[in-house]
């Protein structure tokens, strides 16, 4: 019997989510119309950390590669576009996905070498790269070394003639660049390679005893998050115009706040990063006065989180009610004469 | 002789890293756990041996006595109360509950005592030093620092392989449940291995702040030079970790020898050439 079944994806909350994604998208896209100055400028943070969060996801909640050294991609984007938008005069634009591209091709080499580490030393070796990443970025004199170099105005205004038509090109860049990181990752996750995935996540051992390649599958996604993280990091220091060792390698900004964002919102699932960063801001808004006692208390929320929803929040809501915004489930559905014989 | 006192200044400070390896090793071995806080309860160690010392008033080497309880007791506690609940199959949890508990004794220490940098007076041993040999001289204080190292790695090695302690670690190391059912209580064993772990680190803490300017924020290099260390020197046995932090030690006075710029870089280049050729290290476990 030849089967006549097709796999389907979407569910009736799958597409409430996705005509919501589509609507979003339109009124984010109009934000220059109706949203001022600060508004753009809160909206592209959030872009880049749904953007971080999303990838690192992708990472550690289904590939299992918990890494804690993203930062390293986030800097070394950073560095890319100032150092061939400075030393090469490539276009700012055109520097971004330049940045991802060089990243991908520098995740090979230090994938060799970490993927030597098992498990939990993954996590600290990651850190190590990053780590080596910030001081030979501080020995860059060309690029300001320790304390940093600004991107020169030649260059800003080389993008767009007036700085309100510059802010709205980087709001718009921004918004494509989250856009396409999330199309990609739900993309790849319903391909082959996302059945692979979700089995590896679910069950290594299962995973590799069913046929799947699951050192190579890690590969593919370590390099593919290198590019998009470095692109994100790209954008964010051209939003920044300024960068310089400690910022662009930073561990708080762009590793703990983007683990904290992902575990409170629920990790492996996709739609976890995106609820993660609501809340994050949410809180950031009321809370940024506290400073440092912000970060300790977004600390104790992901612990409590970890230990009694390890989950998040999305995992527990999609767990309860059956709920998914993004078509990524797979059921099976019989045609009707299929079932009869 | 310049190049004859660097070595040496790397191979002393390299008997502090071997602390903070050993410390990590030890609760690797024994329950699989990596704990990313660990640079930053080595931090805590040096703030507490410094309230110690400003209430008390007693030298600081002294303090050990003190700071070496309380962070057990710590560590006991910690166990119990936080990390034995994300034991299990899954990595997430035990990284992603010490990376929080990092970010938040980070934090916390930063509240309570500010950014500034602090430092321990121990008086005259500071400075203290002799001769070695014609122009090879010898600092009274690295000297004691790296002699404690070795006793304490000494003391560590004892213990795991000829008490009774040992053997309930190695069990628990060696099957979990196995050991169970032999009547160990693996959450007091596990609470017990994070004492010993955080005892260790509490002497490292103590020499850290008399030797050197410590602020809250430099706990995570604390952790990744104990975790090099680790892996430079192997999992076989708790005097790898005392190879592997003098390697790194060297490594370390070397770079910065030839540039001020490259100590970290130097020692972070030597733990990637080591696992680029070597990745189980130069004392391997032996499999059996």
């Amino acid at each position: 019997m030849i089967a006549s079944f097709k796999v389907e994806h979407a569910t009736r909350s799958s597409r409430i989510g996705v005509a919501a994604f589509a609507l979003g998208f339109v009124l984010l896209a109009a934000a220059p119309v109706w949203g001022g100055r600060d508004d753009l400028r809160l909206l592209s943070e959030i872009y880049a950390y749904v953007a971080l969060a999303s990838l690192w996801n992708l990472l550690a909640g289904y590939a299992g590669l918990v890494s804690v050294g993203q930062q390293a991609y986030v800097g070394l984007g950073g560095y890319m576009l100032f150092a061939s938008t400075i030393l090469a005069g490539v276009h700012p634009l055109l520097a971004v996905p330049l940045a991802g591209a060089v990243a991908a091709v520098v995740a090979l080499p230090v994938a060799g070498l970490m993927f030597r580490l098992r498990g939990h030393y993954f996590a600290i070796g990651t850190w190590v790269v990053a780590e080596v990443f910030r001081l030979i970025a501080s020995q860059l004199s060309a690029l300001g070394g320790g304390s940093g170099i600004s991107l020169p105005a030649s260059i800003v205004t080389a993008m767009a003639p007036s700085r309100q038509l510059r802010e709205f090109l980087m709001y718009w860049v921004a918004l494509a660049l989250v856009v396409i990181v999330l199309a990609a990752i739900v993309l790849l996750l319903r391909s082959r390679y996302g059945l692979a995935l979700t089995a590896i996540r679910d069950n290594e051992i299962a995973a590799r005893s069913n046929g799947v390649d699951v050192t190579r599958t890690k590969l593919v996604v370590y390099v593919l998050t290198a590019f998009g993280t470095a692109m994100i990091g790209a954008l964010i220091f051209l939003q920044k115009l300024r960068i310089s060792p400690d910022t662009a390698f930073s561990v708080n900004d762009w590793t703990a706040f983007v683990i904290f964002i992902t575990v409170i919102g629920g990790i492996g699932r996709v739609e976890g990063p995106i609820i993660g960063t609501i809340i994050f801001f949410v809180l950031r808004q009321t809370l940024a006065d506290l400073g440092s006692l912000y970060l300790l208390m977004l600390g104790a929320v992901a612990i409590a989180v970890m230990l009694l929803a390890p989950k998040g929040i999305w995992g527990f809501l999609a767990e309860r009610f059956g709920w998914q915004l993004l078509p990524l489930e797979r059921r099976l559905r019989f045609a009707a004469d299929a079932r009869t014989t | 002789m310049e190049w004859v006192n660097i070595v040496i200044q790397g191979v002393l400070i390299g008997g502090l890293y071997a602390m903070f390896a050993a410390g990590l090793a030890l609760i690797f071995g024994v329950m699989r756990l990596v704990n990313i806080a660990h640079g930053d309860l080595i931090v805590l160690a040096a703030y507490i041996a410094l309230m110690t010392t400003d209430t008390l008033g007693i030298n600081p080497l002294l303090a050990i006595v003190i700071v070496v309880p309380i962070m057990a007791a710590v560590g006991y506690g910690l166990q119990r109360a936080l990390l034995n609940r994300t034991l299990g199959d899954d990595l997430l949890p035990p990284l992603l509950v010490t990376f929080g508990l990092s970010v938040i004794i980070q934090n916390a220490l930063l509240e309570l005592f500010t950014a500034d940098s602090r430092r321990l007076r121990a008086g005259a041993i500071e400075v203290a030093s002799f001769p070695l040999a014609e122009g090879v001289w010898i600092g009274v204080l690295p000297l004691l620092q790296f002699v404690v190292a070795v006793a304490v790695i000494g003391a560590l090695q004892l213990l795991f392989y000829r008490t009774p302690f040992g053997r309930a670690f190695r069990a628990t190391s060696d099957d979990q449940s196995v050991a169970q059912l032999m009547g160990l209580d693996n959450r007091h064993v596990f609470a017990l291995a994070m004492a010993l772990s955080l005892a260790v680190i509490a002497v490292a803490g103590v020499f850290i702040a008399i030797r050197t300017n410590f602020d809250p924020a430099i706990g995570p290099a604390r952790l990744i030079f104990g975790f090099e260390a680790v892996i430079i020197g192997g999992l076989g046995s708790m005097w790898g970790t005392l190879a592997g932090g003098i390697i790194l030690g060297v490594a370390q006075a070397v770079g910065a020898q030839i540039n001020p710029g490259w100590q970290l870089l130097a020692g972070h280049l030597a733990f990637l050439f080591i696992l680029a050729l070597r990745p189980e290290g130069l004392f391997p476990k032996v499999k059996g």
